[in-house]
């Protein structure tokens, strides 16, 4: 249970000329993540860190499960919210074991349990505990560390997490892995994950959510899907790029680009099919691998047929979405 | 015979030996002692100001150029004569490396190891007890340890306003020419000094985290030196 619901929510800084976080209004619905997308000073992480307290609103509301965070204290709210940034901040005096259980020793586990929370999440996050355990952390790389950084995040088992750019300091590769790790940790854990990134890549492959933030202000949020069938506006578009081919393909489903009626395709059995959940860029791996001239889709529930998908239709898609850039539908965002 | 003669010297009752050790080795301890509760208590009270660490940090490092023997004969009209004024001024002396070490250290904290702490529900008592304190006290020793050995080396100089211990034989000795007595001074200083860079040395290792000796930080290297 964790449902965070930001109200008309702004920050003013003292001697600032503009708000730092104005008017912001959205829900994170439970066991989903949302990520937070804009550029520097866009008020991302100012919004994160107003969830767990270490930056209080000026004004509007926060509530989690409809109970204002303002009436808990912070210090105990804190504890029930994992906390995940980008340079770590493992205590390198510690070492690995005594960085991931500290939260749970504060809490006053028994020291069988600590042990046995610290093995569980050290495999969780794909580290070896035997090996892992006493080491310290200056002697583990950056992905490392910040494996062990989602770790100890985890270890008093907090329903909500908080991430501000955890993997925005790795390389490519490294970083690629994380989010793999992340997702696969999620399908398991269903946390509710607030996420803050300007990588629009790392919004789009692990949101169910993305809210797009703009000098202070929420300018647009919904599924990656929704963004890119319909930015709000031209920052919008420019922001994700609307336009760029490889990330349309990659997160539009065959249902945007299906043509009404089975009949292209026929109804033979051995025609090759594909499901309408399926993502445009593996119907274009299906045509091109089967060679047809056109796939058969069918729903993912009822497995029944429902249209046909072509190259055409996938290109005609494609360049629907495109237009849109200079003739934007306006999709409100949601306060 | 020159090391007969300085047994001998030593053994004489009349020279009071053991009153010259222990006059001078109160003189060093108490110094040291006030000098790292101040250098700490200081460092402390003006990191969260820029104003007062700069002050504090440009007099600390002004205070180590001036020459120990310029510093104790400028203090002498102020101070007078004996323990008390021979403890203010190795005090003095003392506070500087142990103040500089102190600020530095906790300065070198990564802001992201508190913000990590704060995050995850740590209160400030626990954030200093546990994190701040082990993080700054190796640095802190690095201080200490800088300080006492300055402080053992420069409490000979202290007979010159009176303060008793093994100065009084240098001085003396210098006066009356005599070397066995500037030697019986002399020789266990520097065997002080040693010992007492073995020990805090020794010290400082103790007090330094496994964690942050795996790769002993450039920084605190840096602030040894």
């Amino acid at each position: 249970m964790a449902r965070i619901a930001f109200h008309e929510v702004s920050k003013y800084y003292r001697g600032a000329s503009k708000p730092a976080v104005d008017h912001v209004s959205f829900e994170v619905a439970e066991s989903s993540i949302c990520m937070l997308l804009g550029t520097s000073g866009s008020g991302k992480t100012t919004l994160l860190r107003m969830v767990n307290r270490l930056i209080e609103p000026s004004s509007g509301t926060i509530t989690i499960d409809g109970h204002s965070i303002l009436e808990e204290n912070p210090i105990q709210l804190r504890r029930r919210i994992g906390y995940v940034i980008q340079q770590v901040g493992l205590f390198p005096h510690m070492t690995i074991a005594e960085n991931v259980r500290l939260t749970a020793e504060i809490a006053g586990w028994s020291k069988d349990r600590m042990e046995r929370r610290v093995d569980e999440l050290l495999t969780l996050v794909g580290l070896d505990p035997a090996e892992y355990r006493r080491r310290y952390p200056r002697q583990l790389s950056g992905g490392q560390q910040q494996r062990v950084g989602l770790a100890r995040a985890l270890a008093s088992d907090p329903a909500i997490l908080l991430m501000d750019e955890p993997f925005g300091a790795l390389d490519a590769i490294t970083r690629v892995h994380l989010q793999d790790e992340l997702q696969r940790i999620q399908r398991e854990m269903r946390k509710t994950i607030l996420f803050v990134t300007h990588d629009v890549e790392e919004a789009f492959r692990l949101g169910d959510q993305i809210a797009i933030l703009s000098e202070g202000r929420l300018v647009q949020i919904g599924s990656p899907v929704d963004l890119l069938l319909r930015p709000a506006d031209e920052f919008v578009s420019r922001l994700i790029g609307s336009d760029n081919i490889q990330r349309q393909l990659q997160y539009l489903p065959v249902r945007s680009a299906m043509l009404a009626g089975t009949e292209a395709a026929g109804e033979d059995e051995r025609q090759p099919r594909c499901s309408s959940e399926a993502t445009l860029l593996e119907a274009l791996m299906s045509l091109i691998a089967s060679g047809a001239q056109a796939l058969l889709v069918y729903d993912e529930q009822s497995q029944a047929p429902i249209g046909t998908i072509t190259l055409s239709a996938i290109n005609q898609a494609i360049t629907t979405v495109r237009h849109t850039e200079t003739a934007p539908t306006t999709v409100s965002p949601a306060h | 015979m020159l090391l007969i003669q300085l047994w001998q010297f030593i053994l004489d009752p009349a020279n009071t030996f053991w009153d010259h050790t222990l006059a001078y080795l109160q003189v060093c301890a108490v110094s040291v002692a006030l000098a790292t509760v101040l250098g700490i208590v200081i460092g402390v009270a003006v990191v969260r100001s820029p104003l007062l660490s700069f002050v504090a940090v440009n007099l600390s490092g002004l205070m180590r150029a001036i020459p120990i023997i310029a510093f104790l004969a400028a203090a002498l009209p102020y101070l007078g004569v004996g323990f008390k004024p021979t403890i203010v001024a190795l005090t003095l002396l003392g506070i500087p490396p142990i103040l500089l070490n102190t600020y530095t250290g906790i300065r070198s904290i990564e802001p992201a190891i508190i913000d990590a702490a704060r995050g995850m529900g740590l209160n400030t008592r626990q954030i200093l007890l546990r994190i701040q304190v082990p993080l700054v006290l190796p640095i802190v020793a690095a201080g200490v340890r800088t300080s006492a050995v300055q402080i053992v080396a420069t409490a000979t100089l202290a007979a010159i306003i009176g303060a008793g211990g093994y100065g009084e034989y240098i001085v003396n000795g210098l006066y009356e020419f005599k070397t066995v007595q500037i030697l019986a001074g002399a020789l266990p200083v520097a065997l002080l000094a040693m010992l007492v860079e073995l020990l805090m040395g020794w010290l400082q290792r103790a007090l330094t985290p496994a964690g942050l000796r795996v790769q002993e930080t450039a920084l605190s290297e840096a602030v040894r030196a």
